[in-house]
């Protein structure tokens, strides 16, 4: 076994985690975390609906910043696509796409304050980065046979709305759709951070206790997201989108001030500011990188690792759920409702869940991040042993699951994992607002003593974390020779 | 029943809309750190809006915040023209705009003071020093932003044991508020926190504190804290004398519901002289440069 690669890589990844849970905090720091976790449940299950006379708004204005995010990222990431083969333009989008919507959210509340433009861009810019990715990636895949076959003379234009955007059209148009329903999920999380979305009274209900209410804007949100191939019909598309943008909420007006000033002068380093020069820049450079930096950068490596880890062992465990190999149709059902709840949260809901009911460490952030991608690649590779047919005297039971049917799946699988590496690990760096010593604890300590010039210095060192994390998976999975769609 | 409550939630949700468009550009808003529970913020300061709305005849607004930095951005970017500040935040938000000034203080606010507060487990007793005993326990502070949740007990601990609360302490977290805090405590989720004495108080008054769980182990030396603080700019965008009549406005405010809501027995002229104590608290911790 040891011969191949892939479990080389596997066993090299499970080693690290399993030292890394040496050195991780991962204790259960409240006294009653069961009895906690159970009166959340029982919320859950008596969801009170009217608590909120802003539930209904909130649950609109989530909607149409998704939408205007989504519209506008998926607008602007389309013209980048175009020139995505240039070293600057894949190099400014990998560098977007690295800070976390949230992050971006934390940012342009500092100038644009409470305006609707905060929350329409922390979710457009990043997603262009995104989408400029994928639809190249997508362009440069579509049949080339079309274009040569157009007569002499025809314009580039031309060629390419005819011969190339027909063949990938369908695909463009799946992965828009899909990164609709990342969009709302990304637009629920910023009322964390003071937006008018359902984050908003999310936390307010759950930081007081009141579970009823929490469970009901979880099931709304759930109803909102399930429903999507309902109400997203592509007819009806323009109407939202025209509609959207009047659905933001007025917010307060923009003062330009505010936005010089942020670039001008609270970013710069403030020895820079004092006039301390060079040396003084060294001396505060040293200090953020000592302080802040380096434990950020080591607890979100040893999160992020667990977590991954975590991850892959959680989806192994959950696709029989949903595989035809295992379970018959009725619990096949109940499966999916398992994997729908647990991908369509945000990790960061299901980690401050977590963290209220368990205490600040970081195993809540470990449980969450298994859980919501585990749901993720779980519920990819079980639709994917669903395509494959034993011989009907395929061995039942463990010997079908560990022979079988894992080893089937286990490139796709691993490709799915590695992927994913980058996003679990922008997702742990980010959870460090909720109290994990991570590099979002730093961020947010900055922002809370004012000092936007650190912030941006380890919002900066995050991007570039994330960036080196998917330079080395996109290396692991050629490496292996693995290949997958995207996923969010 | 249900019917009715659809309604209800529908027209609300509807009317939400409809205001939120026709708020006009002379709106006068201010803000409150986010200091206790959501619920009771709301409350109050809506409370605080409609009072002020009389007064000043200028529509008046309420915005809640997730962060204390978010209310000291909201108000130095102009959103807001007046916020309910503890010490150190409006030391910082003055420090951030120049000519905005602390206009008035509770009375209880000129020597206010903190709870250090454990939880029964820990065997610790009320003394007239912070414990020795606190060493090695799990300590929650309130928010990262916070004056009596933050700055003052930071201040006391590195005093007593000349050492930084990470090392004094086997964890040190940030619950996010004072009501958190107490809550985290009284559960033995941590040991030990730290607390401002009217949430105290008043928790201890409306029956919400199991004193068989948690107990006073410490109470602080008096510092100044919370004030409600206004833009220098406020005169030229809402009138001649608009500053002076907000002041009159909440030195007058003698609604004894309101005032109960804060909880403060009324409202004293306050000067940004008053928090040098604290701004030189916070400088020498590293708070603020």
């Amino acid at each position: 076994m040891l011969s191949y690669p892939t479990v080389r890589a596997s066993l090299l990844f499970l080693a690290i985690a399993v030292a890394g849970l040496f050195v991780a905090d991962i204790a259960i720091t409240t006294a009653n975390p069961w009895r906690d976790l159970g009166q959340f449940f029982i919320g859950v299950a008596t969801p009170n609906f009217f608590s909120t006379e802003g539930l209904l708004t909130a649950l609109l204005r989530t909607v149409a910043f998704g939408f205007v995010g989504v519209a506008l990222g998926s607008f602007f990431g389309f013209l980048l696509a175009l020139v995505y083969r240039l070293l600057p333009v894949r190099i400014f989008c990998a560098f977007i796409r690295a800070i976390h919507e949230l992050f971006w959210a934390l940012i342009f509340l500092q100038f644009f304050g409470f305006h609707p433009l905060t929350g329409v861009l922390a979710i457009a810019i990043p997603y262009a980065g995104i989408f400029a990715k994928v639809y190249s990636e997508i362009l440069e895949e579509s049949d080339p046979e079309p274009s040569r076959l157009l007569p002499p003379g025809t314009s580039a234009i031309a060629s390419f709305l005819y011969a190339r955007i027909p063949d990938c059209w369908v695909q463009i148009r799946t992965y828009t759709a899909y990164r609709l329903e990342c969009g709302l999920r990304s637009s629920a999380i910023l009322g964390f951070v003071g937006l008018p979305t359902l984050g908003f009274y999310l936390e307010s209900s759950f930081s007081q206790g009141m579970y009823s209410d929490a469970g009901a804007m979880l099931i709304l949100f759930y109803v909102l997201i399930a429903t999507m191939p309902i109400w997203v019909r592509p007819k009806l598309l323009p109407a939202y989108l025209l509609a959207a943008p009047f659905f933001l909420g007025e917010g307060f007006p923009i003062v330009w001030g505010n936005v010089e000033r942020f670039f001008t002068e609270d970013i710069v380093p403030s020895p820079l500011r004092n006039g301390e020069g060079l040396a003084g820049l060294s001396s505060w450079l040293g200090d953020v990188m000592i302080t802040e930096a380096l434990p950020g950068i080591w607890n979100t490596v040893v999160l992020t690792q667990i977590a991954l880890v975590a991850t892959g062992l959680l989806s192994l465990l959950a696709f029989p759920l949903i595989s035809k190999h295992f379970t018959g149709p009725v619990r096949r059902t109940s499966g999916h409702v398992f994997l729908v709840i647990a991908r369509s949260t945000p990790e960061y809901i299901l980690a401050y869940i977590l963290l209220q009911l368990w205490g600040p460490s970081m195993l809540p952030a470990v449980v969450a991040l298994a859980l919501h991608n585990g749901g993720i690649i779980g519920h990819l590779i079980g639709r994917q042993t669903n395509t494959i047919e034993l011989r009907p005297d395929a061995p039942a039971g463990f010997t079908r699951y560990s022979w079988e049917l894992v080893p089937r799946v286990y490139r796709s699988f691993l490709a799915f994992l590695f992927y994913r590496w980058e996003i679990i690990m922008r997702e742990t760096a980010i959870l460090g607002i909720l109290g994990i010593y991570t590099l979002g604890f730093y961020v947010d300590s900055a922002i809370q003593n004012i000092q936007f010039d650190r912030a941006m210095i380890l919002i900066l060192i995050t991007a570039s974390l994330n960036i080196g994390v998917d330079v080395l998976g996109r290396y692991i999975r050629r490496k292996l020779a693995l290949q997958t769609m995207p996923t969010c | 029943m249900i019917t009715k409550q659809i309604r209800k939630w529908l027209v609300s949700g509807f009317l939400t809309l409809a205001v939120a468009t026709t708020a006009s550009a002379q709106t006068f808003v201010f803000t409150a750190i986010p200091d206790e529970d959501e619920t009771k913020l709301v409350e109050r300061f809506r409370g605080i809006a409609d009072y002020l709305s009389e007064q000043l005849e200028v529509d008046v607004r309420y915005i809640p915040v997730k962060s204390y930095a978010a209310a000291i951005s909201a108000f130095r970017n102009n959103q807001v023209q007046l916020a309910w500040f503890g010490g150190l935040s409006g030391v910082q938000a003055r420090a951030l705009v120049p000519g905005s000034e602390a206009l008035a203080q509770g009375i209880e606010d000129q020597a206010f003071y903190n709870y250090f507060i454990a939880h029964k487990s820990t065997g610790l007793e009320r003394a007239d020093e912070l414990p020795e005993g606190v060493r090695g326990k799990t300590f929650t502070f309130g928010s990262k932003g916070s004056t009596s949740g933050r700055l003052i007990p930071e201040y006391h601990i590195r005093d007593r044991f000349n050492e930084a609360p990470e090392t004094v302490f086997s964890r040190v977290g940030f619950s996010g508020n004072h009501t958190r805090t107490l809550r985290l405590v009284e559960s033995g989720t941590y040991d030990v926190g730290a607390l401002n004495y009217k949430v105290w108080e008043k928790e201890l008054e409306d029956g919400n504190i199991n004193t068989d769980d948690v107990k006073i182990i410490w109470k602080t030396p008096g510092f100044p804290n919370y004030q409600w603080t206004i833009r220098g700019d406020v005169d030229e965008r809402f009138g001649e004398g608009f500053k002076n009549k907000v002041r009159q406005a909440l030195l007058d405010l003698d609604d004894p519901a309101l005032l109960e809501s804060f909880p403060r027995e009324g409202f004293i002229p306050a000067s940004n002289d008053d928090y040098e104590p604290i701004r030189s608290v916070a400088s020498e911790l590293g708070i603020i440069d």
